[in-house]
């Protein structure tokens, strides 16, 4: 037997729609696999992973918080790679954009009043921007491979937050810990309900983001540019559009949106810097951006569907004693499918037997 | 009658929903030059893959020397003793013309004995080439010459040539007949494949029609004329085309020129990239201009600078209606009155990916942009919509739903729904490249009309393209690009094919600067 | 500085350039047949920690080689599958191969967290390991180094001087035309994908066994990335992967002997040395475009599906 693919002139919009839905129910279907394998009761452990953390009000709130810097991330991310430029430190551009946002509260802790946390943010996302130039720029200059330039600048932007706060930003009451002091409640993003959780406004922000660049992306001039540059660079230059231009428009969009994400999480989430701010989301992000299919109502779905994965690794290694490194395995494993399933958009899938019955004279090898 | 070394007996073959090969029968006999003849998507192609082992045939039989065989893959064709020199070369530019040799063969013995067969074979038939050079080094005709020594290393019986003038001069094409020829006095059976009919009568034994999938006739080319081919070969009479020989006398009072080249120069951009030299050319109201060339002479490059996707550091380089344009970019060039369209369909002068309005919309964003661009940066997607209605009824394009992808089109099609974007916007000047390529009679027909009227209306066109009948067909003068320099121009009595024909070769006739007005 | 410290020096320079070399030589191979495989971090954490499993296993740091070796390529026909079976995208494909391969190594890998690792011996050459200076650096390493170097001589070979390997790097440049000719397109990659996996393997159980003989997560810490950027510097010659390997090795080990000697720079920004002159290096390489250019295999990165 043999796999054939036929090209389709036209993608195909049932698949469109429920490939990110297959992708997830295969997903969940290794998952029981790799349960069993373990030694655990896959349904309660599936249960525990995927339903369980929906059941409670607080931990509603804690899906939110994890889904913000995802889907704000994300929908970055999708306006680089719609425009086929990839960026792959998303978790620089968080680190950096965190570190600048915090300039405010850690180098002026006195300064005091409502404009701090909207100046904060606005840091953050100069800070993810800039840093994001950076690849950009040498991909526009230099024709420098913007993959492995990004990626390498997240591991400097690591090792820069851990200079700076085991040295120059180290709280001088922390009793020599790695860590900033405590922002000021004038520094902190504010919990919308405050009541019942902790979910911040920085989910506001990734409703708001996800409305502009929806309609930027589907409905506008600059959206269509993007699409055109992303699907032929050769096409692009023919119609005007500037490719040099939309890299660095791209990443510096891309790295504002991280910034934002990284500030609104140190200010909304953490409360201060400390060595590890980030599980991964720059990366995770990246899963959360082709499960929405680089669509931003898509991507804010995706972004609950990531968060959720995080939430479960917690509680599965709670409630059934599973490693919470299952998680990140869960997680390469949906983009595995979700890349798998969106060959059914572009192709026909047929299986065929390999060869028709050989004729007399056979010269097949 | 003696056996047919091939016979393909009802080969079918279909792609989803398109019939490429509906039971084709066809016989070749040995040490004859069989001609398959038919019009750009008949499925010429297609039955040649078959044959050759690189596709399968859904239903139907091969038999070769009268057996039964089944050709599973290009190396069990080889085997067999067929060869195949391909339309669009299957060379690798940065390997050696040797190590491109080496890869066809299959019981390839060294380099160096393949280095010495080769020029063996390169005596033997007048194909000279040296084995160690870089196949991105090479002309367009040299590389032929590779592909056909690396078919005639396996000696094959059976010859497949697709397409195989397309691409040269026809000094080229008459020494490639001779080395043909030689090859059938050896006995051996050549395969042509070929819609230039004159070429067909000149060269071929016997020919089997293609249309459509189907076979619709075979005949001894020599007894037929040239018409009665084309009308077995489409079906139908087509028109030529007509025009208005005062078009030129209409436009004489004006008194500057709409595209102005004065010493266009442009680097080499990669290894394999063509310079352009001190390139000069003018194009008047009611002029269509021809530029004349085998590919790969620097008509992209040239495309590119005029475009705008290539910009000069000269700002005078290039001129559009008294306007020095060098260093604008395309979008700058179209506001001028300007319209564009490039050599390549397929990412380039549209994108396969995207719906056809999108594509309306490509070269359309900033010179239509109080038509197209609403509040806030919006696509206004009913105007756009209306505008693709318009090309669709006025170029008759054949599509499929309201606003398809552009990769669901043929190729004909997609290149009306290209030209009559431009022709839409009614621009002052036409720039295009290769108009009608690959493009079948009846589209290619309507495309050229169009150009000719856009040049009534007092327009100027400038045509890049390589088939020399189209050029003969509607220009008023032509010029010739050869190795990234222009010739200069023929025009009334000098504008002939065999004029043209030294030009390519580069050879100078009497012709003028391209930049004289034909006053 | 006495002739014994400069002889070990260079030794860590060649330990730890030794990783990179493998995989970056694998990557090669892999790009040469048009194929751009980013998950090459992925499969080498995975080497890494079978590599770890396999010498705890067995007791032998061999078994822990060959069960390296063996999942590096199994984990590459992942990515096989997917980029060249189903046709995805290459630069998607192999992030989440990364992606993958940094989450199951963790997991697999959280029993053996702290637990003491398997030393593979080193080996000397009778005679020549006893020379002066080149005796202990070239005669007396451990037995992954002279496999790095073995790889690398056998690429250059395979590539420049074998009928397949004319045939692997057509098919770099233009897998139609590859086809056209009958020659397989898709078998010859997922080889090639398998030989990278199999090589990043094998990278990866040096750096468990060799060079830090213990299980830390992530421990790869951005090799497979950087042998990614070798391959660029490389201009896709293995010759020249092997000065990159080292240049990169002397960098890595001089921010180690920086700190040994107390030069007044912080740690970290040390660390961030063998990645900020990666970028560095890269640009240097790709500003030169005519030369990148000429050199690029034409069809890396594209995707095919051939017409039935």
């Amino acid at each position: 037997m043999r796999l054939e693919l036929e090209k389709r002139g036209e993608h195909s919009a049932m698949f469109s729609a429920i490939s990110p839905i297959i992708a997830v129910a295969v997903t969940a279907l290794l998952g029981a696999l790799m349960f069993a394998a373990l030694g655990k009761p896959p349904l309660q452990a599936l249960y525990s992973y995927f339903i369980e953390p929906l059941t409670e009000v607080w931990s509603i709130h804690e899906l939110l918080v994890k889904a913000t810097p995802l889907i704000l991330i994300a929908l970055g991310l999708a306006f680089c790679f719609r425009s086929n430029n990839w960026n792959i430190g998303a978790e620089g551009q968080f680190i950096i954009g965190a570190m600048a946002g915090s300039i405010i509260p850690v180098m002026f802790p006195d300064l005091r009043g409502p404009w701090i946390v909207p100046a904060m943010m606005i840091c953050g996302m100069i800070g993810g921007g800039l840093y994001a130039f950076i690849p950009a720029v040498l991909k526009a200059r230099f024709n420098t491979n913007e993959i492995l330039s990004s990626l390498m600048l997240v591991y400097v932007a690591e090792l820069f937050l851990d200079w700076t706060i085991r040295g120059p930003w180290r709280d001088p009451d922390g009793f020599g810990f790695p860590q900033t002091q405590r922002f000021h409640a004038d520094a902190i993003l504010p919990e919308m309900f405050s009541a019942s959780g902790r979910a911040h406004f920085g989910f506001v922000f990734a409703i708001l983001a996800t409305l502009v660049a929806w309609y930027v992306l589907s409905k506008t001039m600059k959206g269509f540019e993007i699409r055109v540059l992303g699907e032929s660079a050769r096409a692009g230059g023919f119609a005007g559009f500037n490719a040099k231009r939309m890299i660095i428009f791209a990443f510096v969009v891309s790295g504002a949106l991280a910034g934002l994400a990284g500030i609104s999480e140190v200010s909304g989430a953490i409360g201060q810097l400390r060595p590890s701010i980030s599980p991964g989301y720059g990366f995770t992000a990246i899963i959360v951006a082709f499960l929405g299919r680089l669509n931003p109502a898509g991507i804010f779905a995706a972004g609950l569907v990531l968060a959720l994965s995080y939430l479960g690794g917690e509680a599965a290694q709670i409630s059934i004693g599973v490693s919470d490194k299952v998680a990140s395995v869960f997680q390469g494993i949906l983009l595995f499918t979700v890349l798998a399933c969106d060959t059914l958009i572009r192709y026909r899938v047929r299986l065929r037997s390999s060869a028709p019955a050989l004729a007399p004279e056979s010269v097949a090898p | 009658m003696t056996t047919s070394l091939l016979e393909a007996r009802e080969i079918s073959k279909s792609f989803g929903d398109l019939v490429a090969n509906d039971r084709i029968d066809l016989k070749i006999a040995p040490g004859e030059i069989h001609a398959l003849l038919g019009e750009n998507g008949a499925g010429k192609s297609t039955l040649v893959k078959v044959i050759y082992g690189s596709l399968r045939q859904d239903t139907g039989q091969l038999i070769w020397r009268g057996k039964p065989v089944e050709i599973g893959s290009p190396s069990a064709a080889r085997r067999l003793g067929i060869g195949m020199v391909f339309q669009h070369f299957s060379l690798f530019e940065p390997l050696t013309v040797a190590e491109n040799i080496a890869l066809a063969s299959d019981d390839a013995g060294s380099l160096r004995e393949i280095s010495k067969r080769t020029i063996e074979l390169a005596e033997q038939y007048g194909l000279p080439v040296k084995p160690d050079a870089l196949i991105g080094d090479l002309s367009v005709g040299e590389r032929q010459r590779v592909e056909i020594i690396r078919c005639l290393l396996q000696q094959p019986d059976l010859i497949i040539l697709d397409e195989p003038t397309s691409v040269l001069t026809p000094q080229e094409v008459e020494r490639l007949f001779e080395t043909l020829r030689k090859l059938r006095a050896d006995g051996k059976s050549i395969l042509y494949i070929s819609h230039k009919l004159d070429e067909v009568r000149a060269l071929c034994d016997r020919a089997t029609v293609l249309r459509r999938g189907r076979v619709v006739g075979s005949c001894r080319p020599a007894e037929e004329t040239a018409s009665s081919l084309a009308t077995m070969m489409v079906g139908e009479t087509v028109e030529g085309v007509s025009r208005d020989e005062n078009t030129l006398e209409n436009h004489r009072g004006e008194t500057q020129p709409l595209l102005r080249v004065d010493t266009l120069s442009r680097p080499g951009q990669s290894t394999f990239a063509v310079p352009l030299h001190r390139i000069s050319l003018e194009v008047w109201p009611g002029e269509i201009v021809g530029i004349a060339g085998v590919a790969g002479n620097g008509q992209s490059e040239l495309f590119e600078a005029l475009s705008g996707e290539w910009r000069s550091a000269n700002t005078d380089a290039v001129t559009i209606s008294d306007q020095a344009v060098g260093h604008l970019g395309p979008s700058a060039r179209r506001e001028l009155g300007v319209a564009f369209a490039a050599e390549e369909r397929i990412g380039h002068g549209a994108v396969p990916g995207m719906s056809l309005g999108d594509n309306v919309l490509l070269t359309r964003h900033r010179s239509d942009k109080s038509a197209y661009r609403g509040l806030l940066g919006a696509i206004r997607l009913t105007a756009i919509k209306r505008t693709l209605r318009r090309i669709v009824e006025e170029m008759d394009v054949r599509k499929s739903g309201e606003n398809p992808n552009a990769a669901t089109l043929s190729g004909g099609n997609l290149q009306k729904l290209i030209m009559g974007r431009e022709f839409d916007r009614q621009p002052k000047l036409l720039i295009v490249n290769q108009p009608t390529w690959g493009v079948d009679v009846s589209a290619a027909a309507r495309i050229r009309q169009g150009l000719i009227d856009l040049a009534a209306s007092g327009s100027g066109v400038l045509v890049i393209s390589q088939d020399l009948d189209e050029l003969l067909s509607i220009c008023t003068r032509v010029a010739v690009l050869n190795e990234g320099r222009l010739s200069g121009s023929l025009s009334g009595g000098d504008l002939n094919r065999e004029a043209i024909g030294l030009l390519m070769g580069g050879v100078s006739a009497q012709a003028k600067p391209v930049v004289s007005h034909a006053a | 500085m006495t002739p014994e410290v400069i002889v070990s020096i260079i030794a860590t320079v060649m330990t730890a350039a030794t990783p990179l070399l493998i995989a970056a030589t694998g990557e090669l191979v892999v790009e040469r047949a048009g194929v751009l495989n980013l998950g090459v971090e992925g499969m080498m954490v995975v080497g890494a920690v079978a590599g770890f499993a396999g010498a705890q296993l067995t007791g032998n740091a061999w078994g822990g080689v060959g069960l390296a070796i063996a999942c590096g390529a199994a984990f590459s026909l992942l990515f096989g599958i997917l980029a060249l079976t189903l046709a995805t995208n290459q630069v998607a494909t192999g992030l989440s191969l990364t992606l993958l391969g940094l989450g199951v190594s963790g997991m697999v890998g959280e029993a053996f967290i702290g637990q003491p690792g398997v030393k593979m011996a080193s080996v000397n050459i009778p005679g020549l390991s006893d020379l002066p200076i080149v005796g202990p650096l070239l005669f007396g390493q451990d037995p992954i180094f002279y496999i790095s170097i073995a790889l690398v001589v056998g690429v250059s070979w395979f590539l420049f001087k074998t009928r397949a390997g004319l045939q692997l790097r057509a098919i770099g440049n233009n897998h139609g035309s590859a086809h056209a000719l009958g020659i397989r397109v898709i078998t010859v990659r997922y080889l090639a994908v398998m030989f990278g996996g199999a090589c990043a393997g094998l990278a990866g159980a040096q750096l468990s066994l060799v060079y830090t003989p213990q299980w830390t997560e992530d421990m790869t810490a951005g090799r497979g990335w950087i042998a990614l950027a070798l391959v660029v510097f490389a201009s896709w010659r293995p010759g020249r992967v092997l000065i990159g390997a080292y240049l990169f090795g002397a960098v890595t080990i001089a921010q180690f002997h920086a700190q040994a000697f107390g030069v007044a720079i912080p740690s970290q920004l040390l660390s961030a040395l063998p990645y900020v002159s990666t970028i560095v290096v890269l640009v240097l390489i790709s500003a030169n475009r005519r030369m990148t250019m000429q050199n690029t295999p034409a069809a890396l990165g594209k995707t095919f599906v051939p017409d039935h």
